[in-house]
């Protein structure tokens, strides 16, 4: 059995957000987590690694890489990660995973439930769900190992419930004993007992395209940011992962900002280019002058801002919902939302 | 109705995939709205540019999940 092993740059050994820039590579025999895997039972025989970053923001040339090595090493079965809570490490394994998976690879990847890597493997590859971090390294590798090994053998996988694995999406008819109505009672007896429980998994939610702003340059205009950016020190102690909270700042008489007034405590990436002149993360600057120009109504005097980190898309969702509801209120006709 | 909002970002994709539907591709993760390979004016202009493209895409009515980009 050939084994193929995708990581990113921390886990393959190449370091850490510094790295996370570096262009995919392929190395021989397991590293890190596949020396668990191999503990686990499953020989390493090959592991890919990439940089997050460089995934992200070079996905065609990244994943045409990758897809070659795998044409040259033609492995039984494919495992990218675990990526755990990690947003762009999961997205790296589910484009991945979705992709090998559609060229006819095995492949079984690992992730949390929330983590947008499950929507990008759209059901193609099998995912395991794993803790949001590595704490949770332990419990995972001997499930992916096991299912790793028994799909190279072409053995057949039961449902999502039996394997643990997360559902893909697919349906698979099958006789069952009871009927609809049994179960439909029985479905809401468990949800009256505080329990919500589903045969069908619903999709995810979609919101129809705002309207454009008719005249902008009437508008009030609000920056909202999921890049950790904050007034020097954290003050309000802004989470740096796992955030749980979003926090308002007044930028009355805020022209720009500034090094010495401002900083991200973000986890999620390297933080030091922003923390040099966090304009680069919230355009404060640019929207201050065109205000001046008049070319926008006005800028809304107050930064909304969270750390953007291992976030469910529940729990950034509710955020959204906050934050459009005070905006609404304020009268403010549009949002400059910047993302790391 | 709702509330016109544009994310900009390095990584359209997720933010598409997320439901997102007025994406401005920004310039890097680590420094969505600047470039520190440029010198000062130049990259207070680029910034400048990324944020009027911002506010077009806003004045702009958008079909489901559109990417812009900066320079078009």
């Amino acid at each position: 059995m050939k084994v193929v092993h995708y990581l990113n740059q921390f886990f393959a050994g190449l370091g850490a957000e510094e790295a996370a820039r570096h262009e995919p590579i392929r190395l021989e025999g397991p590293q890190g987590p596949g020396k668990g895997l191999v503990a686990a039972g499953l020989q390493v025989d090959i592991t890919l690694a990439c940089g997050d970053d460089y995934f992200g923001e070079h996905e065609t040339e990244a994943l045409g890489w990758l897809l070659d090595r795998l044409s040259d090493e033609a492995p039984d079965v494919l495992i990218c990660g675990p990526a755990f809570g990690s947003g762009r490490y999961g997205y790296a394994c589910g484009v991945l995973g979705r992709e090998a998976a559609r060229r006819g690879y095995a492949v079984v990847t690992a992730m949390t439930q929330d983590n947008p890597g499950v929507i990008a493997a759209e059901g193609a590859a099998y995912i395991v769900p794993t803790t949001s971090n590595v704490a949770g390294m332990r419990a995972a590798l001997p499930t992916i190992a096991d299912l790793a090994t028994r799909l190279a053998n072409g053995e057949t996988i039961g449902s999502p419930e039996e394997e643990g694995y997360l559902p893909r999406g697919l349906r698979r008819n099958e006789i069952v004993e009871r009927t609809a109505a049994a179960r439909a009672v029985e479905l809401l007896l468990a949800k009256i007992g505080g329990e919500t429980r589903t045969e069908v998994a619903p999709s995810a939610g979609r919101v129809t395209p705002a309207p454009k702003v008719a005249d902008i340059s009437a508008a009030t205009i609000a920056l909202v940011t999921e890049s950790g950016c904050v007034p020097l020190g954290n003050p309000d102690r802004l989470p740096t992962r796992h955030s749980n909270v979003w926090l308002r700042y007044r930028l009355d008489g805020v022209g720009s900002l500034g090094s010495d007034g401002y900083e991200s405590v973000h986890a999620g990436f390297d933080t030091t280019a922003a923390n040099v002149d966090p304009n680069r993360l919230v355009p404060l600057d640019a929207m201050r002058e065109l205000e001046r120009e008049n070319a926008v109504g006005g800028l809304y005097e107050e930064l909304f801002t969270t750390s953007g980190v291992d976030t469910p898309v529940a729990v950034a969702a509710t955020f959204g919902c906050e934050m459009a509801e005070v905006l609404v209120s304020a009268g403010v006709r549009a949002v400059i939302l910047t993302g790391t | 109705m709702g509330i016109a909002t544009v994310v900009i970002t390095a990584l359209p994709t997720i933010a598409q995939m997320v439901g997102a539907n007025r994406v401005l591709r920004g310039v890097s993760i680590t420094h969505p709205t600047g470039d520190p390979s440029l010198g000062p004016a130049e990259e207070r202009a680029l910034r400048r540019r990324i944020v009027e493209r911002a506010l077009e895409m806003l004045a702009t009515d958008v079909d489901p999940r559109t990417v812009w980009e900066v320079s078009s």
